[in-house]
């Protein structure tokens, strides 16, 4: 008696799953990956011996850093944004001068390539690969000063916190441009060298004033590299946000 | 109140399911061995839904491959694919019926990448047991033959419908769409790209050819649905959640197509407080879900389903 009840539960349920399926409800939601979970000893222990070699070269201290900086601190410029453009001008220049003759005149890096935030305290060489794990070198561009003028009206019209250093540009309450200032002065008719990434040289997050460059000099300087060399000549890294890049009030 | 109501409800439907499941698998030559389990009738009084499916995944997890420290200032200890793996697990023995996807950006962020060039992030995955990932910018930071020499690692399917890839070293590699078949049912997996110029090199991109992914969407879903009768279709985007300009995004292209169930997006690293719930072109309602970055976050949505027929007029409840 028992057998035949088991036989039509068996046989209901395989033609039960033979018919054509409705979707009749959706739950969706999301679970945050804390440390309430528990680690999976298979992964740590397959992990392991690839973070040891990476930690080996990654944890030496370069410098030390007071307070933490993020891209999305202020508006327009950033300590850590400043940072990276002053760093550009203070460690490629000596490259680019020795190389060329000339002098960087400005620095403009992109505000998506700053990828990550710098915690207070140790700055190591892990720090440098956070904030710049791509692996693009320092490129010079001769502009002339119509595609100067293109950067400025690009940086006006996008009013994000592009890494600048040696520009200042000032916008308007209503947004326009106002001001713009290389090393002090009003731009000249003249050509200008601007110190960026080979991505950006290339066009890329569509700065495509760098693809009417009229000379592109780049330096076999990878940008991560020049950070690491930044952070070694400095004890403390403590960049402050500064007028480089503002807009008036009424 | 009325979650803690749900979640009760989800656990009696969820031990149900799993006796559901053993009978089914044990068959009737061991009919004896569940003798004993008689009275496991009245657990289909009133009868729960006939099929269960879990989708996990995960988007833009950039090579974190440890916890952020806990000395982070936005992410103190999360994250960290030890710790997913474990979830992902303790998922899988609740509902075997569960598929594991990535939309893409795996690659970049942590010096994991910049070591080993992703042999380490495709390993992890393998061993995670996901079903399919998508092509997003970063997986072509090292170039498109790294993306070809890191596969040889890849257990999982690597999808993309919308880049022509005839002329580059991923020819044959990379397939539009995949149909998975769990429980019987027919999930169909296709995947779309985002724009490359003026956001990759071209140098890094070679020949790939963008092509525009509403059109090829539809043909996707098509096939899919039509020919190779999906009882579900998923899209694994690295278009991005939304902007502001015309430039196609996830909430556009589910507005603009039909028969796309979910889309699992990633690129715009947006956190959502909960999947957005868009209506398609036929009126009917579209997932779109994404999960942050970094994998801070695991996204699940579960699907019920039942036999056509049963209660037709009833409409598909959504939860979220």
């Amino acid at each position: 008696m028992k057998r035949f009840y088991i036989l039509l539960l068996v046989l209901a349920l395989t033609s039960c799953a033979d018919k054509p399926q409705k979707l009749k409800q959706v739950e969706g939601k999301q679970i945050q990956i804390s440390d309430s979970i528990e680690k999976s000893k298979e992964l740590e222990d397959f992990i392991t011996p690839y973070r040891e070699r990476v930690a080996e070269e990654m944890e030496g201290v370069l410098a030390y850093t007071p307070k933490a900086m993020s891209k999305t601190d202020y508006k327009l410029n950033t300590p850590i944004g400043n940072m990276m453009a002053d760093a550009v001008m203070e460690m490629a220049g000596p490259v680019f001068k020795k190389r060329t003759g000339k002098f960087i005149d400005l620095v403009i890096l992109n505000y998506g390539g700053i990828r990550s935030g710098i915690n207070a305290g140790d700055i190591t060489t892990r720090t440098a690969y956070d904030i710049m794990p791509f692996e693009n070198e320092v490129a010079v561009a001769e502009l002339a000063s119509d595609e100067l003028k293109a950067m400025v009206e690009y940086l006006a019209k996008s009013k994000v916190a592009h890494p600048i250093a040696g520009l200042q540009v000032i916008v308007d309450a209503e947004g326009n441009l106002s001001e713009a200032k290389v090393n002090g002065e009003q731009i000249q008719k003249k050509t200008y060298y601007v110190a960026t990434s080979d991505y950006l040289i290339k066009g890329g997050d569509r700065m495509e004033f760098f693809l009417r460059a009229q000379n592109v000099e780049t330096l076999d300087y990878k940008l991560r590299n020049l950070f690491i060399d930044y952070f070694k000549k400095k004890d403390t890294i403590a960049p402050m946000r500064d007028e480089r890049f503002s807009q008036l009030k009424n | 109140m009325r979650l803690c109501v749900m979640s009760d409800f989800l656990n009696s439907k969820t031990k149900a399911m799993k006796r559901l499941h053993f009978i089914k698998t044990t068959g009737a030559a061991t009919g004896f061995l569940a003798a004993g389990g008689l009275g496991v009738l009245s657990a289909f009084q009133p009868k729960p839904f006939s099929k269960h499916l879990t989708i996990l995944h995960t988007n833009d997890v950039h090579s974190h491959i440890d916890p952020f420290p806990a000395n982070d200032s936005k992410y103190p200890n999360l994250g960290g694919v030890s710790r997913r793996h474990s979830y992902i697990q303790n998922v899988k023995s609740e509902n075997p019926n569960t598929l594991i996807l990535d939309a893409g950006d795996s690659f970049q962020g942590t010096p994991f990448f910049n070591f080993y060039g992703g042999e380490l992030e495709f390993k992890l995955m393998s061993k995670m047991g996901y079903h399919a990932s998508t092509i997003g910018n970063h997986e072509f930071d090292n170039g498109i033959d790294n993306i070809a020499a890191q596969l040889e690692h890849a257990k999982f399917d690597m999808l993309n419908a919308n880049y022509e890839l005839k002329n580059t070293s991923l020819a044959g590699m990379v397939k539009p769409h995949q149909v998975y078949e769990v429980d019987q049912l027919k999930i169909g997996v296709f995947a779309l790209g985002i724009q490359l110029e003026g956001l990759v090199s071209k140098d890094l991109y070679k020949e790939t050819v963008y092509i525009d992914p509403v059109e090829i969407a539809q043909e996707q879903v098509r096939i899919l649905k039509e020919e190779l009768g999906c009882d579900l279709v998923i899209c694994l985007s690295h278009l991005g959640y939304s902007y502001k300009s015309e430039k196609i995004d996830d909430l556009k292209l589910a507005a603009k197509t039909k028969n796309i169930d979910l889309i699992i997006g990633g690129h715009t690293h947006t956190f959502l407080e909960k999947p957005s719930v868009v209506e398609n072109v036929e009126g009917k309602k579209v997932l779109v879900n994404q999960v942050g970055w970094a994998g801070i976050n695991v996204g699940r949505i579960d699907f019920y389903f039942d036999d056509k027929g049963t209660s037709e007029s009833e409409s598909l409840v959504i939860e979220v």
